[in-house]
Parts: C-alpha cells; sequence; structure tokens
C-alpha cells in the first residue's frame, strides 16, 4: 500500500511583507525519494519545515500522518562550545538508542570510530556524516534530508547518496531531500520538484531535466560532464577513499 | 557543637547548590546568563509586595519572577527585539517599578543590604523546608523534561520537528529559573544568585565531557563551594554569601589548571630520563 506519509496542499510562508514560498503542492510516501531543488533562497528550506510542521503554513494545508517516526537533518547547525557533547550523546539526543544500534548506524555512514568523540572536533563532513547517522539509527518513517552533503568529500558524497538510497530500501521510508544540484542525486529520486519562490516545474527526473523551466534555472550545458550516475559501478569509494571492490572474491 | 543557626545554614546552602548545579548548566548552554540576572533583579519588586501585603516572600518573589519570565517569553514572539535588549529592558523597568512602590509605601522597611546579598545565617526552618521541598520539586521537574529540553538546547528545530514538545519544555524551564531565584532569595540575595548558578557550572565544564557529568559535577563543585565558604565566613567573619562566590571562583581557576597535560608531560620527561 502506497499511504502518503506527509502532505502539502498548496502551501505557502508570509514572512516579513513578502511570500517566502508559495503555492507549494507535494506529497511523499512510503518508499519513495522527493527531492526538492532550486537556487539559493528559492524556499527549499521553508518548505521542508512545513512539511515537519516546524512552520505552519500562512496560506494552504500540510498534513502529517499521526504516529509516525520522523527523523530530520537540518542545513545549518551548530553546537555551542559550551556544550560537552560525543558523537554517541548525539545520536540519543532525541531517542535513547542500544549501543549497537548507534555503533550500526555510525558504521553506515562510515564514521563508528568516532563513537566517543567530543563532536566539536569533527570536521564539516564528519558532522554531515554524524548527522546522517542519527538520522537513521532512529530508522524513521519520513525522513527529511536538507542538503545532507554539504562539507562532504566528493567520494563521501558519492557514497553518501548510496546509503540513502539502501536506507530507503531497508527500512522503506519515504524521503524529502533538499539538493542544488539534481544530476548527482537524479538516479536516486523518484520525483523532482524544482521550486523558485513557487513550483517551476515538477515530474520524474528525466523530464524535469529537458523542461524549459527548469533549463532556465540552471542551464543545459552542464549535462554531460555530471550525468555520473548512469553507469554502475563494480566497486564503491569508501568513505577513507580506499576502493571496496564488489568482485574482489572472483 | 554547632549552633542551630549553622546547622540550618548549611542545609539550606547545600541544598540549593545542588539545584542550582544542573540549572546553571543549562544556563551556560542557553546562553541565558543575563536572564538569571533579569529574574533577579525583578525579586525586588516581589520583596516589596510581599511586604506591602503581608505575604510570604518566597512565594511573591516566585509569582514575580515567573510573571516576567512569561512576559519575556510574550516578548521574543512579538518584537523583533533581540534577547538581551528585551531583558534589559525587563530587568530595569522592574527593578525601577519597585523602587518606586517601595518608595511610595514608606512604612515599609526593607534591610537592601540582605536583599541583595543574602544572609545565609539568619535562615530559618521555613526556609530550610522550602530549600528542600522546592528544591526536590525543581530536581524532579527538570529530569522529567531532561531529554526535550537538551533537544531543544542542541537544535529547537530538530527537536520540534522530531515531535518533542521544546516550547512547553522551554516554559518549564522557565518556570524552574523563577522558583530557584525565589527560594534563593534569602541565601545569596538577588546580586550574588547569577553568580552561584554560573560559577559552579563553568567550573565543571572544564572538567566534563558529557552534559550529565557536567550537570553532576557543577552541583558538588556548588557543594563544596558552599561547605567551604561557610567556613571561611566564620573564621574570617566575612560576609558569607560573597565568601561562598569567592570559593567557587578559586575552584573556577584551579579547573583551568589542565591537569591532564601536566600528568602527560610529566610522564613524556620521566620516559626520556
Amino acid at each position: 500500500m502506497n499511504k502518503s506519509l506527509v502532505e502539502l496542499n498548496n502551501c505557502g510562508v508570509f514572512r516579513n511583507h513578502k511570500w517566502l514560498v508559495r503555492g507549494v503542492s507535494l506529497k511523499v510516501s512510503q518508499g519513495e525519494i522527493v527531492t526538492l531543488i532550486g537556487p539559493n533562497g528559492s524556499g527549499k528550506s521553508t518548505t521542508a519545515k512545513m512539511s515537519l510542521d516546524i512552520l505552519k503554513p500562512d496560506e494552504g494545508t500540510n498534513t502529517i500522518k499521526k504516529d509516525i517516526r520522523i527523523s530530520y537533518v537540518p542545513q545549518k547547525i551548530s553546537i555551542d562550545w559550551s556544550l560537552p557533547l560525543r558523537s554517541i550523546d548525539f545520536v540519543n539526543l532525541v531517542t535513547k538508542h542500544k549501543t549497537s544500534e548507534i555503533n550500526d548506524a555510525l558504521g553506515i555512514t562510515g564514521i563508528q570510530h568516532l563513537i566517543n568523540e567530543d563532536v566539536r572536533n569533527l570536521s564539516g563532513g564528519e558532522f554531515q556524516r554524524l548527522l546522517m547517522a542519527r538520522a537513521i539509527a532512529k530508522e524513521p518513517h519520513f525522513l527529511v534530508l536538507d542538503e545532507p552533503v554539504q562539507g562532504v568529500d566528493y567520494s563521501g558524497e558519492i557514497a553518501l547518496y548510496k546509503t540513502i538510497q539502501e536506507i530507503v530500501k531497508k527500512i522503506n521510508c519515504g524521503i524529502l531531500l533538499i539538493s542544488h544540484n539534481l544530476h548527482v542525486v537524479m538516479s536516486q529520486t523518484d520525483y523532482v520538484i524544482c521550486l523558485n519562490g513557487h513550483v517551476c516545474c515538477s515530474g520524474i527526473p528525466s523530464s524535469v531535466i529537458k523542461d524549459q523551466e527548469y533549463i532556465k534555472l540552471f542551464g543545459s550545458n552542464i549535462d554531460p560532464t555530471l550525468s555520473l550516475y548512469k553507469h554502475n559501478h563494480d566497486h564503491h569509494h569508501l568513505p577513507d577513499g580506499s576502493i571496496d571492490k564488489a568482485d574482489k572474491n572472483k | 557543637m554547632f549552633d542551630d543557626f549553622i546547622i540550618r545554614a548549611f542545609a539550606a546552602g547545600i541544598g540549593l547548590a545542588l539545584i542550582t548545579g544542573p540549572l546553571g548548566c543549562f544556563i551556560i548552554w542557553r546562553r541565558l546568563s543575563y536572564f538569571g540576572d533579569t529574574i533577579a533583579h525583578s525579586a525586588l519588586l516581589g520583596v516589596v509586595i510581599a511586604y506591602a501585603m503581608n505575604f510570604n516572600l518566597i512565594i511573591a518573589v516566585f509569582a514575580v519572577s515567573c510573571f516576567i519570565a512569561l512576559s519575556l517569553l510574550f516578548l521574543q514572539k512579538r518584537t523583533n527585539l533581540p534577547d538581551d535588549a528585551l531583558l534589559g529592558l525587563l530587568a530595569h523597568s522592574v527593578l525601577a517599578i519597585g523602587l518606586v512602590l517601595l518608595g511610595i509605601l514608606s512604612f515599609i522597611r526593607i534591610d537592601l543590604m540582605g536583599l541583595l546579598f543574602g544572609d545565609i545565617l539568619s535562615v530559618n526552618i521555613t526556609d530550610v523546608l522550602f530549600v528542600w521541598i522546592g528544591g526536590s520539586i525543581v530536581l524532579i521537574v527538570l529530569i522529567l523534561i531532561w531529554r526535550p529540553l537538551f533537544a531543544a538546547t542542541v537544535n529547537l528545530e530538530l527537536a520540534k520537528a522530531e515531535g518533542l514538545n521544546a516550547d512547553l519544555a522551554n516554559a518549564i524551564f522557565t518556570i524552574l529559573i523563577a522558583s530557584v531565584i525565589a527560594i534563593s532569595i534569602k541565601i545569596v540575595g538577588i546580586l550574588l544568585i547569577t553568580g552561584l548558578l554560573i560559577i559552579p557550572a563553568a567550573a565543571s565544564r572544564n572538567l566534563s565531557s558529557t552534559p550529565i557529568q557536567m550537570a553532576i559535577i557543577s552541583s558538588v563543585i556548588g557543594l563544596v563551594s558552599v561547605v567551604l565558604g561557610l567556613q571561611t565566613s566564620m573564621i574570617w567573619n566575612s560576609p558569607t554569601g560573597p565568601t561562598i562566590l569567592a570559593i567557587a571562583l578559586g575552584v573556577f581557576i584551579l579547573t583551568l589548571i589542565p591537569l591532564k597535560k601536566l600528568l602527560i608531560s610529566k610522564k613524556k620527561i620521566e620516559l626520556s630520563n
């Protein structure tokens, strides 16, 4: 059954005499990845916050299915220097987990060795992986990822997007993903919504990419160099930069 | 043998130190040290009201503190002014109203020094009971709201998004601070209570690596400061509240010494010899 977890119906947010975003409708169902793309200030994060009910829409309605577990990876999060906080404490922030579950989640995002490290000693990329690990550990029904790979190195970015796809398969959750760059995420995405204060265009990735509105915003000339995901790897890159060959046992 | 009033002083001081430990940590984590000050300033109004209406001091101060704290929450939502400006506005205007009332109601005589700096040696058995019963309630409530409050301290939106009632936890926390300040008025006074909230927690930060550790160590440092401060003030005949804070400052300075590094470098020297 493909029941929707979250639904926005013609939603808009009005702040300081202007609409931050208006007329957004979207639906995220179980096992589905919906991607929001758009330039800076186009209302991506605002839309994500409406889908989490942190922001109440000033027009339209947001409906969230009752009694579902929700995980959120915000775009910006800064830990105050006065807070003594280890990775393990951070994973336990909202829900308390067993140590084995925490190890698993940190393992999936490749930072298991940092479990007792103080959060402020983590690099930007490591912290981003920690945010992901915390979100996964909850085994959410609905997962919102606001630019989850910022600051992650290139091979890590690929690995993390793969991880996201694996998570959807494993725990069958619905994901709302925010990204600058459709090309990098396109092979994982089921549905794309292109925002620029309003919904410019939406649909499956291969059709959005040809849409005139999309081309106006992002241009089309970047296509050939960045269509990374059309081929299948026979190996994958580990976070530390080494290569784990899938066929090494042959 | 100890005199009765000394035993009461120890009982009140130790009880207070145990609560201010964890609450002080949250005040530091949330950058609320000026908030504690604001509530403490507004306590004068509570004291005047208590004297004018012949009402229990602690309850009157608690009511006024809660009112100020909730006004702050209201103003935060209604205005675009930064928090420190709002706190300054509230602190000094309420202090002014308190002083005006005090002037008009000329029949009231208040020991201003006692109010500002407290007099732990004059606490009676009711005050001690207030500290221990009120303090226990504050601690229990804090433990109950710990997870949503702590999550909201780390990141408010994340806590809200994932279904924790962060707004409620924040409001309750504000009331907890108001109650602790009301309880502590007679013991350390309104000018020094912020110090008792912040200095032990700050010292504890230098020694701890997890939030719960920091809360517990902070209580212990507060306790040590109260015990040593009381004894020192009896030996030197110095004012008790300030002595307690001076001792707390001493502990803070001690925690700045990087013990671990010193131990490690010592070992290295031994090894190289």
